[in-house]
């Protein structure tokens, strides 16, 4: 028995670049392996919650490491599985600071055959003084593409698909 | 931003905090106020998009709106005179959030002297079906 085709990480790495709301902020990818990311949304002014103190919205760093679990996530799974965030839940360690880029790192550190397990955190240049820390968990195969069970008989109407952002 | 909360809020209109928070309107947030409910609203945007092939909303989005919701009801219903300052938020993603206007609303379960916690949910075609739900902390001082 073979185990499903891992995917490859340069395809893995072009899914994220072709996702239109990282392009509007400019993420980056800046290294990817089986199982672990890590990337940037680099500092600017458009991205800015409070004009005052210039610090950064924290939907910017809920989105870096969403995006970066996502993609970390798929490094994991064989190639085309659907992924659906279930939760994620950030704690805000510090502010950023005003004109620092923000970067992410992201672990996948449990896959089960419906679950993945991520945790990771946010950080401008040192990863021990994280400005934000993540966990979340990412429904696998949540979109329809999974072979189909008995509750696929009779599927509710509309938006009613179980669980989860496709992400 | 100590002036125009200080402002608003004697305005009753805290609904207008997004004219100055640049984010705001990068991402297309703005909010309402509905028979006196504060209404947060993501308006749909291409740029928005997180999964080009489900044409979903990026979750980072949907989680940005629910914490601009749950910041707007912490200012409407508490006496801060400043911004509230996340402590943490834990979003659930209940229903795909896909290409269409999003809504959110808040509510403030307890409210402390330091702390308030806050639950929020966001929704598209109905209050009933909501897409993402989350609660979170904020300081206030």
């Amino acid at each position: 028995m073979s185990a499903a085709a891992p995917p490859d990480l340069a395809t893995v790495v072009d899914t994220f670049r072709r996702i239109p709301h990282c392009q509007l902020l400019d993420m980056r990818m800046i290294a990817i392996a089986p199982g672990c990311g890590t990337a940037l949304i680099p500092y600017r002014p458009a991205l800015v919650a409070n004009v005052r103190t210039g610090v950064i919205h924290g939907g910017v760093i809920t989105t870096l490491l969403d995006t970066l679990s996502g993609i970390v996530v798929m490094t994991t799974v064989p190639a085309g599985t659907p992924l659906a965030t279930l939760d994620l839940r950030i704690d805000y360690l510090h502010p950023a600071t005003p004109g620092s880029d923000i970067r992410g790192r992201v672990e996948c550190y449990k896959t089960t055959p419906n679950i993945a397990f991520v945790r990771g955190v946010a950080f401008h240049t040192d990863e021990a003084d994280p400005i934000a820390h993540c966990a979340g968990t990412f429904m696998l195969g949540a979109m329809g593409f999974r072979p189909p069970t008995a509750a696929d008989e009779a599927p509710a109407p509309g938006n009613d698909r179980p669980g989860g952002q496709p992400c | 931003m100590l002036k125009v909360i200080a402002e608003l809020k004697a305005a009753n209109a805290i609904e207008r905090l997004n004219e100055v928070i640049p984010y705001a309107a990068t991402i297309g947030l703005a909010a309402r106020r509905e028979d006196g409910a504060l209404i947060s609203v993501l308006a749909f945007r291409e740029s928005n998009i997180g999964n080009y092939v489900a044409r979903a909303i990026h979750g980072g989005v949907v989680g940005a709106l629910l914490e601009h919701a749950a910041i707007l009801q912490v200012l409407a219903e508490t006496e801060t005179q400043v911004l509230p300052k996340i402590v943490n938020l834990s979003v659930d993603y209940l229903r795909p959030c896909l290409a269409a206007d999003t809504f959110a609303r808040g509510r403030v379960i307890r409210q402390g002297r330091r702390v308030a916690n806050v639950r929020v949910e966001a929704w598209q075609d109905s209050p009933e079906r909501p897409v993402a739900a989350a609660h979170a902390h904020f300081l206030l001082t």
